[in-house]
């Protein structure tokens, strides 16, 4: 299980963070994601062998969102 | 393209704003194709980018409040209502671009915490060359070099120089602490002068600091019982209301009428209201040294209506010192004798004899000292220099034939009276001084417990494992209702859910790992943040300085902030009631509802804001902010 921590940009509307949680749920290999609306901050586990942190990086950044960095820890 | 849109939204916003305005003047010189035209492309330009958000939540099978406005746009459009879908997406763009604005500043508190985070480290390598690099690249066991005026990158140890450091940013105190080789150092403190080589012990989030600032950013997206029903509630809400337009669009044939449900209905201020209050209110609470974990915590601890305090530590600093001395013989005779004895005791009344023997430059290292003997309970005799010294109770000076006078019985009792320890000396066979030994009381205590009283607790209990004498002592000074002493933590544990029992909702306030499980017990735990790691984890409140101003803020914080929460509430719940009385009497459309949304969603905003500027100690807190701007201003 790895661990990611996404630094968006501002989330203004909290449908957004909705938005993100639902989408990211969905993506195979996903478990426990948190959308922090004030820190606009996501943090999330993944399982390595199914899904890898960029794609996860992509799903937010098609929904709109542009992501500014991203720390992934084993 | 999302991207393209993302990012030029607000000149969208812009462009759609001229347009309507180039609409309405087309209407006033009754050039109808300039109205029409410029409406039209408005609407187009303004719904192209709320149309595609909405469509990519659909993809992900979620349905937004972009969804009801886009189908209520597109509708208007169709049935050739212009001017209504232009102000409608034009009021939701600049609504949100305004939203965007104003929410920044309700978490600017935390901002300017995180932005006092280290983001580069100068790592020396094993040629001993230096790299900058970024804090996150930086393992545990690499070696940091620190200069003066530059901020420690890492919690870990000193392996090569020394330097006072500034650690306001982690225990709140900006008095400068020297430090040297295998001293501990923090991430997020500033190197005053001097350099160090620091070896890295903890990184990146695992340093005290990046556990504070994770702590906050976590604490302000801890919904409180009512966010979360708001939240499960706006989950079905949204689909609701588009099921809603739909039926009212069947039953009355009335297509118009339809998308104005579908306008009207979207959840705005009521979403943003209560977590916009908890966000400022924790803000303002971190700003102030108050750490408290989540909008939960701010909504029990403003019921509290009863106080439990842990003893040493909490009220106490939990430093004992010599408070008072009857010196019989001079000062210079005995307590070289008395320090002689005590050096060889870890007890915490002899330690704080030495300690006053340190300070008073009295030199006893050297004398020669024979037959120690403990009498338990009692004290202890000696022979040291070749006298033959008691030190203990008064008891043990008794069972020696020694008798006290009047006056020294009358000192004696004066001193347990204020909640001293005592210490009695005798060198060969005569009493030579009397000692009062006591723990300094926190400042401000007093006055704390006072006003809290008047912001409504009802009851302070104090709870220690001391004897009753020194607790009713220490409780009478600072003005506590009730003692109960020389209890054992599981003692305590019983005392906090024995109040519960009776329905009081109960903080309990403590430092220490014995403290822990009241603290959990406790509806509210609050910690002295100079207490121990377990204390501090296992509470909701940590106070950073440990100080009753904290504690008091915290208070006067949560119980505004759950009050601005409720009129956060009762705007929202008025908007929508006003809405759906306007649709009825028929004085409300499209455009109209969307502006009152909008207004709605602004005015809980500001009313949340006020929060950011609460303060209960106008001149104090001024301090403490340009003591953090002080800090930060090194590091941008």
């Amino acid at each position: 299980m790895s661990k990611a921590i996404m630094q968006l940009d501002e989330l203004s509307c909290p449908s957004c963070l909705q938005k993100i949680q639902g989408a990211l749920e969905q993506q195979p290999g996903v478990e426990n994601v948190k959308v922090m609306f004030n820190a606009a901050k996501v943090k999330t586990e993944f399982n390595n062998d199914q899904v890898q942190s960029d794609q996860l990086s992509k799903v937010v950044t098609d929904l709109g969102y542009e992501v500014q960095s991203i720390k992934v820890k084993e | 393209m999302m991207k393209f849109i993302t990012k030029h939204s607000n000149q969208i916003t812009g462009v759609t704003g001229a347009l309507i305005v180039l609409g309405f003047m087309g209407r006033l010189i009754k050039v109808e194709p300039v109205e029409i035209a410029a409406f039209a492309v408005a609407s187009v330009i303004a719904a192209v980018p709320i149309i595609l958000r909405a469509w990519s939540a659909l993809k992900y099978k979620t349905i937004s409040i972009e969804l009801l406005v886009s189908i209520a746009v597109i509708g208007a459009f169709a049935i050739g209502e212009f001017e209504e879908s232009a102000v409608v997406t034009f009021l939701f763009l600049f609504g949100s671009y305004l939203e965007n604005k104003t929410l920044k500043k309700t978490r600017n508190s935390i901002k300017s915490l995180t932005e006092m985070a280290p983001t580069t480290a100068l790592v020396v390598s094993e040629d001993g060359s230096v790299e900058e690099e970024d804090v996150d690249f930086v393992d545990v066991d690499d070696v940091v070099l620190v200069k003066t005026g530059a901020q420690v990158p890492v919690d870990g140890e000193i392996v090569s120089g020394h330097g006072n450091l500034n650690e306001a940013s982690i225990t709140g105190e900006s008095k400068l602490v020297s430090k040297g080789i295998d001293d501990e150092v923090f991430s997020g403190t500033i190197l005053d002068n001097g350099s160090i080589k620091v070896r890295a012990t903890k990184v990146g989030e695992d340093t005290t600091f990046g556990k504070i600032i994770d702590l906050v950013e976590e604490a302000q997206d801890t919904k409180s019982t009512a966010e979360k029903f708001i939240d499960q509630f706006a989950k079905y809400y949204t689909p609701g209301v588009l099921v809603i337009a739909l039926i009212v669009g069947l039953i009355t044939r009335d297509f118009r009428l339809a998308i104005t449900v579908l306008v009207l209905g979207c959840p705005g201020a009521l979403v943003i209201g209560a977590p916009v209050s908890n966000v400022a209110g924790i803000g303002n609470a971190a700003k102030n040294g108050v750490l408290i974990k989540g909008g939960e915590v701010m909504n029990v601890f403003s019921k509290v209506d009863t106080l439990l305090f842990d003893k040493t530590g909490t009220i106490t600093k939990g430093e004992t010192r010599v408070a008072a001395s009857l010196d019989v013989e001079p000062k210079s005779e005995y307590l070289p004798l008395l320090a002689r004895v005590e050096s060889e005791s870890d007890h915490p009344l002899g330690m704080a004899i030495v300690s006053y023997a340190d300070d008073s430059d009295v030199n006893y290292h050297d004398l020669p000292l024979h037959d120690i003997d403990t009498v338990k309970g009692k004290g202890i005799k000696a022979e040291v220099d070749g006298r033959q010294v008691l030190i203990g109770s008064r008891s043990l000076l008794a069972d020696a034939g020694i008798e006290l006078t009047t006056d020294q019985a009358d000192y004696l009792s004066s001193l347990h009276e204020k909640g001293n320890s005592s210490v009695l000396m005798a060198i060969n066979g005569r009493l030579a001084a009397i000692l009062g030994v006591a723990d300094i009381i926190r400042p401000d205590v007093k006055e704390t417990l006072k006003k809290l009283k008047q912001l409504g607790i009802k009851q302070t209990v104090m709870l220690t494992g001391d004897n009753e004498k020194t607790a009713r002592a220490v409780a009478n000074q600072v003005g506590i209702d009730e003692v109960q002493a020389q209890l054992l933590p599981e003692d305590k544990v019983e005392v906090v859910k024995k109040l519960q029992a009776e329905g009081k909702t109960v903080a309990f306030i403590g430092d220490g790992i014995n403290d822990s499980p009241s603290l959990t017990t406790a509806d509210i735990g609050i910690a002295m943040g100079t207490g121990t790691d377990v204390a501090i984890d296992t509470s909701d409140i940590v106070l950073m300085t440990s100080s009753y101003d904290e504690l008091y803020h915290g208070f006067a914080v949560s119980k505004k902030t759950v009050l601005n929460t409720k009129e956060n509430i009762v705007i929202a719940i008025g908007t929508v009631a006003f809405l759906l009385m306007g649709l009825i009497a028929g004085f409300i459309y499209m455009a109209s509802g969307m502006f009152v949304h909008e207004a709605s969603i602004l005015v809980v905003i500001f009313n949340a804001m006020r929060l950011i500027k609460f303060n209960t100690k106008p001149k104090q807190v001024d301090e403490k902010l340009t003591d953090i701007n002080s800090i930060s201003e090194p590091i941008k």
